[in-house]
């Protein structure tokens, strides 16, 4: 059954994935890649990771949803009405996607895996490496605020500073444009107009 | 995980189909009594609309996507139903999953995809105006309404949602509204604002000529329509087990108690639709993000203080 599921999904998620480029209308492009990340998410859950399974599929509903508003703003012909291509540099493209490919299958051969059941888990452990957890989620949240905790916060901050950078880059307007030129008016003057008038 | 018999599934999704009918009932009736007809012909209301949609024939527009438009309108519904999967209903919920707030969460995030895909292919740019309008209302709800979901799941120390009611109705312990009344209201916020109703209903909006469901006729309008109810009636049964106790009350088995308790909320919340003006998407995200993502994670805060104190 496990199988019959696991090969559903790997054909689905790959045919999914070619829908993408074949398709001629962003926002089908985008919902089929969305699909492609949904059934690349049931091998998770078919793992007993139900916790980041179901992750998967929260997130990137959202951000798929996000992306397909910011795919057709920025197409030259967002509704698809006439054919489009969706390839371009193809060359580069293919050699970028065989050496990513190459490289994610020697991770996959190459990474010592736990070894399942061989272990039974130990209570209060802080580490799931090398153990079958009783619950994943708890030793995923064990693990990330525990020994990872470090690296977690670090990757947040980066991402977060990410984020603030280009959202600082990308605005036009500035607190000047804002609160004009001495920082003074208030409320501010914004082409859209908040709930708070801050 | 429990599993549940197959009859109790049909059961629970055939109360949960009243409820949502009840919803519409009561939403038509305040409507009569808002122009001043008779409100005794609103009960019969939404079964009548019902039939009269199954019998009308589909709109098409020109250059419309018909494949996204009728995967929209089905997965609305079907993303309503899947997310009570995990709402249970006396003892246990059909099926009990460990992460059950998350599948919750997921479920109602389909919304997201659903309205767009019904308001894009329809190709008509009021479809589209509701559609993103939906999309920027969800990223202004769904942060604290997360946040919201993590503070019920932080005061039980468990994400399957029977344990969440549980832990409430044990001896020596609130329900979780009073210990958490902040994430309570942001929670009712945002189920309002997943099923776009009341103050969140700008993706329908009137001024847009019907947002996302302008071109929506026969059963995609009945689906579209059946869905946003069912929608609201999950969000109202949630907050049951998150955060009125669950089945916990005197007198009434468990599952009365569920009912009685899902009924008040889903009736608060049909009433507010009725009360409260719509909110622009653009001045509600600057209160959700500026006043409730501070309040939600300070509520967050608080909570796992309490727990790490024992209080709770």
């Amino acid at each position: 059954m496990q199988t019959v599921i696991f090969l559903i999904c790997a054909v689905g998620a790959v045919a999914a994935g070619i829908a993408v480029f074949r398709v001629d209308s962003m926002a089908r492009a985008t919902l089929a890649l969305l699909a492609s990340f949904i059934f690349a998410a049931a091998p998770i859950l078919l793992l007993g990771l139900s916790y980041l399974g179901m992750l998967v599929i929260l997130m990137m509903v959202m951000e798929m949803m996000i992306m397909a508003v910011f795919m057709v703003m920025y197409m030259m012909n967002p509704a698809g009405l006439m054919p489009m291509k969706m390839v371009h540099n193809n060359k580069m493209s293919l050699v970028i996607a065989v050496a990513v490919f190459v490289l994610l299958a020697a991770g996959v051969l190459f990474t010592p895996w736990p070894s399942g059941t061989a272990e039974a888990a130990v209570p209060g452990s802080t580490t799931a490496a090398g153990r079958s957890a009783a619950d994943p989620t708890l030793a995923l949240g064990l693990d990330l605020m525990g020994p990872h905790m470090l690296v977690m916060i670090v990757i947040g901050l980066a991402l977060f500073a990410t984020m603030v950078a280009v959202v600082v880059l990308s605005t036009h307007r500035g607190r000047y444009d804002r609160f004009g030129d001495d920082l003074q008016r208030r409320p501010a003057d914004d082409p859209v107009r908040g709930g708070l008038g801050k | 995980m429990t599993s549940a018999p197959p009859w109790s599934i049909i059961a629970c999704f055939a109360v949960f189909g009243m409820l949502a009918y009840a919803a519409a009932a009561l939403s038509a009736a305040m409507n009569a009594r808002e122009s001043g007809t008779p409100a005794a012909a609103a009960l019969t209301l939404p079964g009548r609309e019902t039939a009269r949609l199954l019998i009308r024939q589909r709109s098409v527009t020109p250059g419309a996507d018909p494949m996204l438009a009728r995967l929209g309108t089905g997965l609305l519904p079907l993303a309503a139903l899947m997310s009570i999967l995990v709402i249970p209903l006396g003892q246990h919920a059909i099926s009990d999953l460990s992460v059950g707030v998350v599948w919750f969460n997921a479920m109602e995030v389909l919304a997201w995809a659903a309205v767009w895909m019904v308001g894009w292919g329809s190709n008509s740019s009021w479809g589209l105006v509701g559609a993103n309008r939906f999309l920027a209302q969800g990223l202004a709800y769904e942060l604290p309404h997360m946040f919201a979901l993590i503070t019920a799941a932080v005061g039980a120390g468990s994400l399957r949602v029977s344990d969440i009611a549980a832990v409430q109705g044990q001896s020596g312990h609130l329900w979780f509204v009073v210990y958490m009344p902040a994430a309570f209201l942001v929670f009712l916020l945002s189920a309002l604002g997943f099923a776009f109703w009341g103050p969140f209903s700008q993706p329908l909006g009137r001024e847009i000529a019907g947002g996302a469901a302008a071109e929506l006729s026969g059963i995609d309008r009945l689906l579209l329509l059946a869905g946003r109810y069912l929608l609201l009636t999950a969000g109202a049964a949630m907050a049951v087990p998150l955060f009125l106790g669950g089945g916990a009350g005197p007198l009434l088995p468990a599952w009365g108690w569920i009912l009685f308790k899902t009924g008040v909320v889903l009736a608060v919340l049909v009433w507010i639709g009725h009360r409260v003006p719509a909110v622009r998407m653009e001045r509600f995200t600057e209160i959700s993000w500026l006043v409730m993502l501070p309040l939600t994670i300070l509520q967050a805060l608080a909570v796992s203080i309490f727990v790490l104190v024992g209080w709770m």
